[in-house]
């Protein structure tokens, strides 16, 4: 599986919103319905995941699914 | 130690008083205890002793809760020996009494960082690890003194009052996930702690208590066990006297 499945996976399951609707400009919370914690708990999956540590700043970054799989694919 | 352990409970400042009572409820086959203790390892071998004469099973490592790192390995330890955190009981405190224009920096500063900053670094670590579960049940212990102030314990009461934003706080922020977060409000207990104050002190203090005496650990644990119980599930950022009606 891709990084950019990986990571849409995780959206979908934390979420719970179809695959289909989770498009690189999608914004997470705009789009699909994301709270705080819920992007708390995306942020803390993908760190289990893909074994890297994203900080509290980057996390400010991370609006877009676009956002979010280009920040794994450049912390790897 | 049983193979099926199904629930683990963390307990804070668990060698003593109401602790130590607190982790005799959960002494249970299913059930690991964690307690942490800052000095008296003699203390926390008896309350592994005693949890375990009670059909239970606790361990007890020297943590100093005030510490991110500490509380971190303690966390990593227990993760890594259970994978889960059920229940976390925020117990430990300390006293350092004087009138504020008597009180040192460093008496002030001691209590805030076992009392107050020990509550958040645990929670902030066993919070990780529930929502992880989608499951959890943090219990703070708070003060009667904590809602009604007390002269000579400005410091105490300040970290008992901030506990008690702090349960609030985050039992809103994490109860979407089955995580309940309150706080019991002891009154006066018998303890090591109150048991320093002078005849003179403990008879005043009695005399503060409707119902005419100081209450037992048990009484104490009692209430964190029902709030640890599914039969609490539906309450959350409460604060619970258990005071023989010392503030009403």
């Amino acid at each position: 599986m891709s990084i950019e499945d990986k990571v849409i996976k995780i959206i979908a399951e934390k979420l719970d919103v179809d695959p289909v609707e989770i498009v690189p400009g999608a914004s997470l919370i705009d789009d699909l319905g994301a709270d705080s914690l819920d992007l708390v708990e995306l942020v803390m999956t993908m760190e289990e995941e893909f074994d890297i540590e994203i900080s509290d700043d980057d996390t400010k970054d991370l609006v877009t699914v676009k956002n979010a799989i280009d920040y794994i694919i450049g912390h790897l | 130690m049983p193979d099926q352990i199904k629930r683990t409970v963390v307990v804070t400042g668990g060698s003593r008083g109401i602790g130590r009572a607190i982790c005799l409820v959960f002494a249970n086959p299913d059930t690991r205890i964690f307690f942490n203790y800052s000095r008296s390892e003699e203390d926390a071998r008896q309350t592994e002793e005693v949890v375990s004469q009670a059909g239970g099973y606790a361990s007890g490592l020297q943590i100093d809760v005030s510490s991110l790192t500490d509380v971190a390995r303690f966390f990593k330890t227990i993760l890594d020996e259970t994978g889960r955190v059920d229940i976390l009981v925020n117990n430990a405190g300390i006293a350092r009494d004087a009138l504020i224009v008597r009180m040192s920096e460093a008496d002030w500063d001691a209590v805030l960082n076992t009392n107050l900053k020990g509550t958040f670094n645990c929670t902030k670590l066993a919070a990780k690890a529930m929502l992880k579960q989608r499951y959890g049940r943090i219990i703070n212990i708070t003060s009667v003194v904590g809602v009604s102030g007390n002269p000579g314990q400005a410091n105490y009461v300040a970290s008992k009052a901030g506990i008690i934003g702090l349960t609030k706080s985050v039992a809103r922020e994490l109860a979407t996930r089955n995580i309940t977060v309150n706080a019991v409000a002891p009154g006066y207990i018998e303890t090591e702690m109150t048991n320093k104050l002078s005849d003179k002190a403990k008879s005043e203090m009695v005399g503060l208590v409707p119902a005419g005496r100081a209450g037992k650990p048990s009484e104490v644990a009692d209430v964190v066990e029902f709030l640890a119980s599914e039969k609490a599930s539906y309450i959350t950022g409460q604060v619970i006297h258990v005071s023989g009606g010392m503030y009403i």
